[in-house]
């Protein structure tokens, strides 16, 4: 008999390692994968639909749920977008929180990463470091906005407050002892020569295959494709901090590594420049039409109590147009496009999730390696989930 | 984000208009960012040379998405934000179709279009014309309606669950 048979199996969706309720169907030939087909959308739960009914500002939260690993940088995209719309700008220490903020999101979700991925490679006390700094990050979360993982903290028209007292503290001692840290993370897994045999050479993706298939963030970057939107398109005032952007060469799962790795070091590089430079001033627009009155002000000025009321009733309106902002979360091209009919709610939201369109490029990685192999790449795309299905 | 600068605006829709004399479209400009609304027929010719022209190079799709205009004649808008690495501009592109009609698709030009599409045809149930795998993305294979359109209500239950919840 020379025909060759090959067998189909179900990864997914209750499998540990696809990070989330994530199918796929492999057709195997041994231990060969011939064919991987992604099934998604076990986590669908309508967030475009929902948020047309929705008022402006209470859109936010939504977008924390899509990449719970990131909230901050799914707010961001949010408020920049309706800013854009609205034609303002946040005041500038808005902006550099908003900065500081989304850069240890960045730190907090790569730890994340790093640890889900190395315990699905086999180095389980990397995990346990990982999220021994991610706790870390998540208090300063629950310092600036009383919830650990979904802040809902950046707003259309700036912050929902201004940071708390004691919280530059909290974050200067955490990036003191960070780079050390991760310095140990690194003892532990870069020259590790198991590490190294899985993840070198694995999951291998050519620049062009991947601009073509969407892929961006980290994963493009380690194909050695230079695009960081940081960098090519700065927002939130990105233009006047320095850091490097992450490049690899080879586009395998060793060079994913390593540019979050450098990644992470490159945030902690700009969180200082952020608590340096954190100028002094209002965390909101001056608009009564956008941002609540503060509380005294209510029981003294009647338009104070009638902007108050029609905020909380009937939200602000919106220009009617279209903008697409996007912005460089942990994953990729986080877009909002958003269109407005020039009334109290959006129109229409679309996100573009960069786990959504990184994932189309898992089949070109993992076709013709070996199913063990298979783990270390879905690890190596840094997926969320949620982010994938909305 | 989307700042297109007027001279390089100009350029590619000047470009276009030089390339494409029989083409018709109309563009708008709007926060800095550049709106081509083209007919369907030409959405594939044009998104070629987007993309290959060495002095655009919108080498990269970012998103594709669509829009129910309710109410209008035709009803859907399909909208794609192209995006060049190199000069690192980006264009918006719109098609207008009307209900049952289909787009060309254009997973032959970038190949990220492809579960972008599916995920429109799976929401507004817009087909596209040459897509290699047409199918629902998100939602179940069996589903019926497509849950973005504007006349889709927000909450509803399908039909399996309301006649499961009263035949007790």
């Amino acid at each position: 008999m020379t025909e060759r048979r090959t067998m189909t199996i179900n990864m997914g969706p209750q499998h540990p390692s696809t990070h989330g309720v994530l199918r796929l169907v492999l057709e195997l030939d041994g231990e060969i994968i011939v064919r991987c087909m992604p099934h998604i959308g076990y986590l669908h739960t309508g967030m475009e639909k929902v948020a047309e009914s929705k008022r402006f500002q209470q859109v936010v939260p939504i977008t924390d749920r899509m990449d719970y690993l990131a909230p901050l940088s799914n707010n961001l995209a949010y408020a920049l977008a309706v800013e854009k719309l609205l034609g303002i700008e946040a005041p500038p220490r808005a902006q550099v929180i908003r900065v500081m903020l989304t850069e240890l999101t960045r730190i907090g979700s790569h730890l994340v990463w790093l640890g889900t991925h190395a315990i699905d490679i086999g180095a389980m006390s990397v995990f346990l470091y990982a999220f021994r700094e991610r706790e870390a990050i998540l208090d300063m979360y629950e310092q600036v906005s009383g919830a650990r993982m979904m802040s809902s903290y950046f707003r259309v028209g700036g912050l929902l407050a201004d940071l708390p007292e004691g919280f530059e503290k909290t974050v200067r001692s955490f990036i003191a002892s960070f780079p050390d840290r991760l310095a140990e993370y690194e003892d532990l897994l870069t020259h590790n020569p198991i590490w190294i045999e899985r993840t070198r050479g694995v999951g291998v993706i050519k620049p062009e295959e991947a601009v073509d298939l969407g892929l961006s963030g980290p994963s493009l970057r380690a194909c050695g494709v230079a695009w960081d939107i940081r960098k090519s398109n700065p927002y939130s005032g990105y233009e006047q901090f320095h850091f490097e952007m992450s490049r690899g060469y080879h586009g395998d799962v060793y060079d994913r590594y390593l540019c979050r790795i450098f990644e992470m070091r490159q945030s902690v590089a700009i969180v200082r420049q952020a608590l340096e430079g954190l100028p002094d001033g209002p965390v909101v627009v001056a608009d009564p039409k956008l941002i609540p009155p503060p509380k005294p002000m209510i029981k003294q000025s009647m338009e104070a109590l009638i902007d108050h009321f029609l905020l909380w009733s009937k939200g602000f309106v919106v220009p009617a147009g279209e903008v697409y902002q996007s912005v460089e979360s942990p994953r990729g091209e986080y877009g909002i496009y958003l269109v407005s009919d020039g009334g109290n709610k959006p129109y229409r939201v679309h996100f573009r999730t960069p786990s959504f369109v990184n994932l189309q490029s898992l089949p070109r990685m993992a076709e013709g390696r070996l199913v063990a192999d298979l783990v270390a790449i879905i690890g190596s795309i840094d997926i969320v989930l949620g982010e994938v299905d909305r | 984000m989307g700042h297109v600068k007027g001279a390089e605006e100009n350029l590619t829709v000047s470009k276009l208009r030089e390339w494409f004399p029989d083409a018709t479209f109309s563009t708008k400009d709007f926060r800095n960012e550049t709106t081509l609304l083209i007919r369907s027929g030409d959405l594939i010719r044009i998104c070629r040379y987007l993309k290959e022209d060495p002095g655009l190079l919108y080498d990269f799709l970012s998103d594709l998405t669509a829009v129910d205009r309710l109410g209008d004649h035709p009803r859907f808008e399909v909208v794609y934000h192209l995006y060049s690495l190199q000069y690192t501009q980006r264009i918006r592109l719109k098609v207008q179709v009307g209900e049952g009609e289909a787009v060309p698709s254009v997973t032959s030009v970038w190949g990220a279009a492809d579960w972008h599409e599916r995920e429109v045809f799976d929401m507004f149930g817009i087909c596209f014309e040459g897509h290699p795998d047409l199918r629902r993305i998100l939602m179940p294979e069996e589903w019926e309606g497509f849950p973005l359109r504007k006349d889709y209500p927000v909450q509803a239950a399908p039909k399996w669950w309301e006649e499961g919840a009263t035949s007790d």
